[in-house]
């Protein structure tokens, strides 16, 4: 009996390390908060772009995986404690963040905006921007750009994109700054949006933005990033890519 | 972990870099909290000290009103008060016509004031328990004298009852003013850089949760240190009648 157990523990060790190697199994930090991108309904249930994404290119790379749902300020330091082995969540490409995680190459390319009240000027110079009102998601790429652009202004860090559009609401805020299509699903085209709009250009400049949003994995798992880099190409080069996309935008997400 | 890779952990250079880039950002967020708390807690003795009497009345008219405020704040988180209040008065005081509304919103439109407002009205019930609890135990004899002196019964409250309790409630009262401190913790959920709000804002520069959060957990205890330090003091003083005479 003794034996028996101690030879199925090592199958299952062994078993367990083939696991890791061949990546037959995938787990994927989601932040499920941030429509159109990830969003929970009200059943528990995960939608969003960057889901299907996820499980189109899990289809491809022939692996079960398994989504797990976590706050956005603390989705890299999960990543690093292994609760998951990448993250599709809509997450630029920082040289802030490559110093702590690998990135995929970009599967998809949103610029992000200033939206406001309907007719609020902006000019984006530290001296107008001065002791305005900004929100923003805590740890994002707007949250540095704000951050380094205008010291002097009053920038409230949010959990999730929804609490900063209730304050905007609420008149506690004089501008939100979050992804373009996150603000037009989650706060232009809900109820009450349409005194709201966009202001300013579009920003995507690369020293905040990187070059657009990719799959972050941790450095040490070099196959699981090629598998991934693959599979974005192969999804672009089959129209699945496209497919998904018109599900959510009328727009090319993925950008040049 | 063994003694070795503990080692390595701790002279790991990253932490240095962040303490270096991020003390005025933790100072700032340290003074947030301290004041935030002192306010609080200051505030809250001007509730505390009628709620907690009215609530020791026989007269129902007097008590209920003490009693449910108590009730209240006792019986729901803080972090819901908080809520309730932030974003209560984000759906209905603002953009609201109504001139109470908009003589009031300017105040609720500031995170500080809604997480003042949510500290003291807890802190306030919580206090108002201690109070209570510490005039019910007055010495009757104390009180008997009081009257056979023909003393009226403001006096009797005023100058036999309130300072013998508040001696009394100090070592309680130390203990809602450390869970204050912790309690204060909340006030990041609503855009307030605290000090804890400092260590989240670190965390996202730097995705190194252990290490932002330590630094917050370490000048949290010193602040502790600190409050233990003058309540200790202040019991010395004001119970000096109540340790055992030296011979």
């Amino acid at each position: 009996m003794k034996k028996l157990i101690i030879a199925a523990a090592m199958m299952l060790t062994v078993a367990g390390s083939v696991h890791a190697k061949e990546w037959k199994n995938v787990r994927i930090g989601i932040e499920g908060a941030y429509p159109p991108f990830s969003w929970t309904e009200p059943n528990g249930e995960v939608k969003g772009f960057d889901i299907d994404i996820a499980n189109a290119l899990c289809e491809e790379m022939k692996v079960k995986c398994t989504l797990v749902k976590q706050d956005w300020d603390g989705i890299i330091p999960a990543l690093l404690a292994r609760k998951y082995d990448a993250i599709i969540a809509t997450m630029d490409i920082t040289e802030e963040r490559k110093k702590k995680v690998a990135f995929s190459d970009k599967y998809q390319h949103i610029p992000a905006r200033f939206a406001a009240k309907k007719g609020t000027a902006i000019e984006l110079t530290a001296e107008f921007m001065s002791d305005k009102r900004i929100g923003v998601q805590r740890a994002t790429s707007m949250d540095t750009y704000v951050t380094d652009n205008f010291p002097k202004a009053q920038v409230k860090r949010y959990g999730t994109a929804d609490e900063a559009y209730l304050d905007l609401k609420s008149g506690r805020l004089d501008y939100v700054m979050i992804d373009s299509a996150a603000i037009s699903d989650g706060l232009l085209n809900k109820p009450g949006g349409d005194a709201f709009e966009f202001v300013g250009p579009k920003l995507n400049d690369p020293r905040w933005f990187g070059e657009g949003a990719g799959i972050a994995m941790r450095k040490n798992d070099t196959e699981l990033k090629a598998k991934f880099d693959a599979a974005i190409k192969a999804i672009r080069a089959n129209g699945k890519y496209k497919e998904l996309q018109d599900k959510y935008f009328d727009f090319d997400v993925y950008g040049d | 972990m063994s003694l070795e890779a503990f080692f390595l952990w701790f002279s790991q250079f990253e932490y240095v870099q962040l303490l270096i880039n991020e003390w005025p950002l933790y100072l700032s967020g340290l003074w947030t909290t301290l004041w935030l708390v002192a306010l609080s807690l200051f505030l809250g003795l001007f509730i505390a000290v009628p709620a907690g009497i009215m609530n020791n009345s026989n007269n129902w008219a007097i008590k209920f009103p003490a009693w449910a405020f108590i009730y209240f704040f006792r019986g729901t988180p803080l972090l819901i008060q908080l809520f309730l209040i932030y974003y209560g008065a984000g759906q209905f005081l603002a953009n609201n016509e109504h001139p109470i509304a908009l003589a009031i919103w300017p105040w609720f439109q500031e995170a500080w004031f809604c997480a003042l407002l949510a500290f003291t009205l807890n802190t306030g019930a919580y206090t108002a328990e201690i109070v209570r609890g510490s005039i019910n135990t007055m010495p009757s004899g104390e009180i008997e004298a009081a009257k056979a002196y023909g003393l009226s019964r403001f006096k009797i409250m005023s100058r036999i009852v309130l300072p013998s309790s508040f001696r009394r409630a100090l070592p309680a009262y130390s203990n809602e003013v450390i869970f204050m401190l912790h309690g204060s913790a909340l006030a990041g959920v609503v855009t307030i850089v605290d000090l804890t709000g400092a260590a989240r804002i670190v965390n996202s520069r730097y995705y190194a949760p252990f290490e932002a959060f330590i630094t917050a957990g370490i000048l949290y205890m010193m602040t502790t240190f600190v409050i233990v330090f003058l309540f200790k003091k202040w019991e010395a003083r004001w119970h000096k009648h109540l340790k055992p005479l030296k011979v």
